[in-house]
């Protein structure tokens, strides 16, 4: 008998499937044709403090084994959440979910992570610093160590739930933010959100999608991300949520030997909706082969 | 929604770079106005194509080649197999139509008209029907609506066959009681702008899922933000903004 157990930050996962946010919703979708509870959690759709419509459409491109999608954090704001969504997610989630969680200035975060705190059914806060701080000219929070740790501080401060960062591929040194992160009191590091991307149809002349640029990701990222946590992993000591191209039970393992704890399926989910159960069948047959007992004794067990 | 493998009976090519595929396997639960989602070998996303016709176990779908994911459709032979989403969106309501519903379909459009003529005359509904195409040679259908025993009009932009103009110019002629449509985004403003009665709109957007999760498709309603996958393709006259 082999087993996916795995823990991420002190909470026991029955397997190291988490569905990423975005790709998910608020779980109840796949619950009418899965039991979502076969999953080791999932990270609900992104949310801010206020309600959100998004970016203009198109916001989805395909590319080559990938896809671009600029959907701008659409979310029915955190008030509207904890009314309507989470009962929703309760009655077909039984088990710890992750919140996943945006904002546009500090003030932004702290509001929604203080709101959602009184939750029960939230096991790990996932912090996505990969927004634009409209008080920093624009920049993402996630590109330089002095922001990422400002927005992680400020969420300690009123959080004692596990706090993970989702970091941001776009930037020149991920090491130096991770460990910034990690130095303010973050509990874990997620990491890849979508690289920048752009596609230009040739017929039209003009980029497909509406915002002209968005998140690539998709299997043909997979390589980056793998290259990220095992980065990562050597330069902090708090857990990785790795993810980015994640299709297979292959895939998990290759992501836990880079260094990951749990690992988010994205993409994946929206091409294939049984996605994550199929790997999850998938992953006994895979681990016999290639000799794996434990899944948590792989974890980094490239280095 | 279920995943179902169709295995592919027919495909051929039926009017200017339009093709009907006619597929064999589960249908149970696609209605019309609904769509399903192709997982086409090579390519990351699935290609959701309007249903045209549900008999039995066999599904037709008529789709117009407009990129590398349709190409490959139309390349496609007999006893090759698609996984294909099934019973995905809204789908049109017919118990609004009314004794005297009108069907207007522009294009690939045209398609989701078919089955649902089809039931409203299975109800006792006597149904009129506008097809809309840009020139002769790309019209399809025209006679299986005609044996379906719908009043049948076509119209095309050039004047080449029917009515010249748009669907819209063949309106005059016609007594209804509810508009039932689907088309390009300027045949369904004109369509708007031009019905007498209430009606349903199917509308059109890149998807990333198809079935909800992504918000890749959503848009505003005054009922609030849709996604047309889900919560469409098929939305109320009065909810649209325009």
């Amino acid at each position: 008998m082999v087993s996916l157990k795995t823990e991420l930050c002190g909470i026991e996962l029955d397997n190291p499937l988490i569905p990423a946010s975005g790709t998910f919703g608020f779980g109840y979708e796949f619950a009418e044709i899965y039991d979502i509870n076969c999953l080791g959690s999932f990270s609900f759709k992104g949310t801010t403090k206020d309600a959100r419509f998004g970016n203009p459409t198109p916001r989805i491109a395909e590319c080559e084994n990938a896809m671009i999608n600029s959907v701008g954090l659409q979310n029915p704001g955190v008030e509207n959440v904890i009314k309507n969504e989470l009962p929703k997610l309760r009655n077909c989630f039984h088990k710890p979910v992750m919140a996943n969680v945006s904002g546009f200035s500090v003030e932004e975060y702290v509001y929604t992570v203080e709101k959602l705190d009184k939750e029960d059914c939230i096991g790990w806060f996932e912090v996505n610093v990969s927004c634009p701080n409209v008080h920093g000219g624009g920049m993402s929070f996630g590109t330089s160590p002095e922001a990422a740790s400002e927005v992680t501080r400020a969420c300690r401060a009123v959080t004692k739930k596990p706090l993970i960062i989702k970091l941001s591929p776009n930037v020149t040194d991920i090491v130096s933010i991770a460990k910034a992160c990690e130095e303010s009191g973050a509990d874990g590091i997620s990491l890849i959100n979508t690289l920048l991307g752009m596609k230009i149809d040739l017929k039209t002349k003009k980029p497909v999608i509406a915002n002209k640029m968005g998140g690539f990701s998709g299997p043909a990222i997979k390589p980056v991300a793998i290259r990220m946590v095992y980065q990562v992993y050597e330069a902090v000591k708090i857990p990785i949520v790795g993810g980015g191209g994640i299709a297979s039970a292959e895939d998990v393992i290759e992501m836990m030997l880079a260094g990951a704890s749990a690992v988010e399926i994205g993409a994946q989910n929206l091409v294939d909706p049984y996605a994550c159960p199929k790997i999850i069948a998938e992953l006994p047959r895979v681990m016999e082969k290639y000799g794996i007992k434990n899944l948590k004794d792989i974890i980094g067990g490239a280095h | 929604m279920k995943d179902v493998l169709f295995t592919i009976i027919n495909n051929e090519k039926i009017a200017k770079n339009t093709y009907e595929t006619v597929l064999e396997g589960d249908t149970e639960g696609i209605r019309a106005g609904a769509f399903v989602n192709l997982k086409l070998d090579g390519f990351f996303l699935r290609r959701p194509i309007s249903v045209c016709e549900v008999e039995g176990d066999r599904l037709t779908l008529i789709y117009k080649v407009v990129g590398k994911g349709t190409e490959k459709m139309a390349q496609m032979g007999e006893g090759e197999k698609i996984w294909t989403l099934t019973g995905l969106g809204n789908g049109y309501d017919l118990t609004k139509s009314g004794d005297k519903p009108l069907l207007v379909g522009g294009g690939a459009g045209v398609p989701p008209m078919y089955e649902l003529c089809k039931q409203l005359i299975r109800e006792g509904k006597h149904p009129s029907v506008i097809l809309g195409f840009g020139s002769q040679d790309e019209i399809f259908y025209e006679d299986k609506f005609k044996s379906l025993g719908a009043d049948t009009y076509v119209t095309t932009v050039d004047g080449s066959y029917g009515t010249r103009g748009f669907v819209t110019d063949a309106f005059d002629k016609i007594d209804y009681t509810y508009v039932y449509t689907c088309g390009p985004e300027p045949m369904l403003k004109a369509v708007y702008n031009k019905s007498a009665t209430s009606g349903q709109f199917s509308f059109e957007e890149r998807m990333g899922c198809g079935f909800g999760a992504c918000m890749g498709c959503s848009c505003k309603t005054k009922y609030g933000n849709k996604r047309i996958c889900k919560d469409g393709p098929v939305l109320e006259k009065e909810e649209i903004i325009w």
